[in-house]
């Protein structure tokens, strides 16, 4: 567990000490990349709970991500053109205010989590894969066809959303911004691996049928887990949004579902940080190789490979070694 | 001693053309070890799952503390307290031999869905998880991973998990497969003492255990009891003898 803290505590330097740098030596777009990492690492953070500790492979990850981005597009987008969501019966306007869009994106997705999680959660292994991948592609294709929030081209949005107190245009405040989001559910992801939920839903993940027979309902632990893990990967979604200020359905295709998972993979399965060394590890290279050749992909399959066959703690879990998991 | 804990009342159950329990009907008393034995494929996983929830039967009831809970799951059954162990050991090998006691614990006094205290800092919880590893002698191994454990630990883990619950019942399947002449010694003179805390249905193939420990036997045969009665009684049944300990009586 020591030398587990000692490389997270790298990471966190990492990532403090690039943007530091990228700001002393004005590079706007290092700024953005940091922000971009911070965010899809909250992405990753919210598969990790479902996919490492409960050990539910969830195909359909994108599917909270792209309501969380659906729901800063089409709270904001109202604003923008001075229209309410809805007038009857209540009227309900929209918002450019970040709290409050975090808070809908979360319930939304997370209410999405329960009801799809619900479903796919009576099946295991390969199907429960297949039927992850099969909602995420079925709210992939309605946001095509969703002509009232742009449909095909998506949804943009001209301002950044506010936070009350800071200026959010500023990369460096937005990207700090994004970090105290990650570093607080990092937190809360910590608490809930030592928390009695997470023993549980651990134990679920080793043998169903030892949390049965101790009276837990196995089935009930993983769903919650499912909608926690949900509504974290759909606050991710509002902030991507936010990133860009811009959704489209592209946040709902199955990609999208591969990419959050490759970040866990890489980093770490049910580490800590993994996601976040994940998602750090792919930006770079995305960054470095993605200049070299458009071909970029083909060494990020190559090092996928490695990992899984060589190394399957990913990068926190080969430097690590093998531990007792969040004990 | 003639209080019924734990009954069955004519079970049936059929897969397909393969009746796998005719009208069984048993009882479990308080204080006593009852085993269950039968030749391999006479049906005794299929009446442990009926009996602990896994299983529906086709007709007849399983009665626990004086009430029908054929329609109850193994969850069910578990919080009402029949504590069960496997024959094939159902640990959460990732974690240690205390986390598992502990789950045990937080299954039985409820609280699953608490997010935010770490759990092994429950003294609640880890002072009955102790007290249970302390009753099997795994106290020393508390903070070893349970996948490094010995085969034999992993039955007395098995056992503290079940006693973590405050059963009112053991259900046992075969708790000395695989375990050497010492192991079942150790795990025999373990499972004699937990009687009086509560009766134990024992499903064993190990007969030195079985006729050492049991108050009653159960033969169970082509999906039937054909007999029931104490060691002696047992041994004296021409049925028996014939149908499943004929061969080894006879050597």
């Amino acid at each position: 567990m020591k030398r587990e803290r000692a490389i997270n505590a790298a990471v966190v330097l990492a990532m403090l000490v690039v943007p530091l740098w990228a700001w002393m030596a004005d590079e706007p777009f290092i700024l953005t990349l940091a922000t971009k990492v911070a965010i899809l690492a909250l992405a990753g953070v919210g598969l990790n709970i479902a996919l490492g500790l409960g050990g539910l492979v969830s195909f359909g990850h994108a599917a909270f991500f792209g309501i969380g981005g659906y729901a800063m597009g089409i709270l904001a987008s109202h604003v923008q053109s001075y229209t309410p969501l809805m007038e009857w019966p209540l009227l309900i306007e929209g918002s450019k205010s970040m709290p409050v869009i975090w808070v809908v994106a979360m319930m939304a997705s997370g209410l999405a989590a329960l009801v799809i999680g619900a479903l796919s959660l009576r099946t295991s292994g390969v199907y429960f894969i297949m039927i992850t991948l099969a909602f995420g592609q079925m709210l992939y294709y309605f946001a095509i066809s969703w002509s009232a929030y742009g449909g095909e081209d998506g949804l943009s949005i001209y301002v950044r959303n506010g936070f009350p107190g800071l200026n959010t245009l500023d990369p460096v405040q937005f990207l700090l911004l994004c970090y105290a989001v990650l570093g607080v559910v990092l937190f809360g992801a910590a608490r809930l691996a030592r928390s009695p939920f997470g023993l549980a839903l651990s134990a679920a993940r080793q043998s169903a049928a030892r949390v049965e027979t101790v009276g837990i309902a196995p089935y009930r632990v993983r769903l919650v887990a499912f909608a926690i893990s949900g509504a974290v990967t759909g606050l991710a979604g509002a902030l991507y949004a936010d990133l860009n200020r811009f959704v489209s359905p592209t946040m709902f295709s199955w990609h999208t579902s591969g990419e959050i998972m490759v970040f866990v993979i890489l980093g770490g399965v049910a580490r800590l940080f993994g996601p976040v060394a994940g998602a750090a590890l792919y930006i770079l290279l995305e960054h470095l190789l993605g200049g070299v050749s458009d071909y970029w992909q083909i060494w990020l399959g190559l090092l996928l490979l490695a990992v899984v066959l060589f190394a399957r703690g990913g990068l926190i879990g080969t430097l690590a070694g093998r531990e007792v998991a969040h004990d | 001693m003639t209080e019924v804990v734990l009954q069955t009342r004519g079970i049936s159950k059929a897969f397909g053309a393969v009746q796998a329990s005719t009208e069984i009907s048993l009882d479990l008393r308080a204080g006593e070890i009852h085993a269950l034995i039968g030749p391999n494929g006479a049906g005794k996983s299929t009446l442990i799952k009926q009996i602990a929830g896994n299983l529906a039967p086709d007709s007849g009831t399983v009665q626990f503390l004086g009430r029908d809970v054929t329609g109850l799951g193994t969850v069910a059954r578990a919080r009402m307290g029949l504590g069960r162990t496997f024959q094939i050991s159902a640990l959460a090998m990732e974690h240690t031999v205390l986390q598992n006691a502990v789950l045990g614990a937080l299954g039985a006094r409820g609280g699953v869905f608490r997010f935010f205290r770490d759990v092994m800092r429950n003294r609640e919880l880890t002072e009955v998880a102790m007290q249970a590893l302390e009753r099997v002698g795994l106290q020393d191994q508390a903070a070893t991973r349970t996948a490094e454990l010995s085969h034999g630990q992993r039955r007395q883990l098995e056992v503290a998990v079940a006693l973590t619950l405050g059963p009112r019942a053991f259900l046992m399947d075969e708790p000395m497969a695989g375990l050497g002449a010492e192991g079942s010694k150790h795990l025999t003179g373990l499972l004699d003492g937990l009687r009086a805390e509560a009766p134990i249905l024992l499903v064993e193939h190990d007969m030195d255990a079985v006729f050492a420990l049991a108050d009653r036997i159960s033969v169970l045969v082509y999906g039937r009891v054909i007999a029931t009665g104490t060691g002696p009684e047992i041994r004296a049944n021409a049925e028996v003898r014939q149908a499943y300990l004929g061969a080894e009586d006879a050597a």
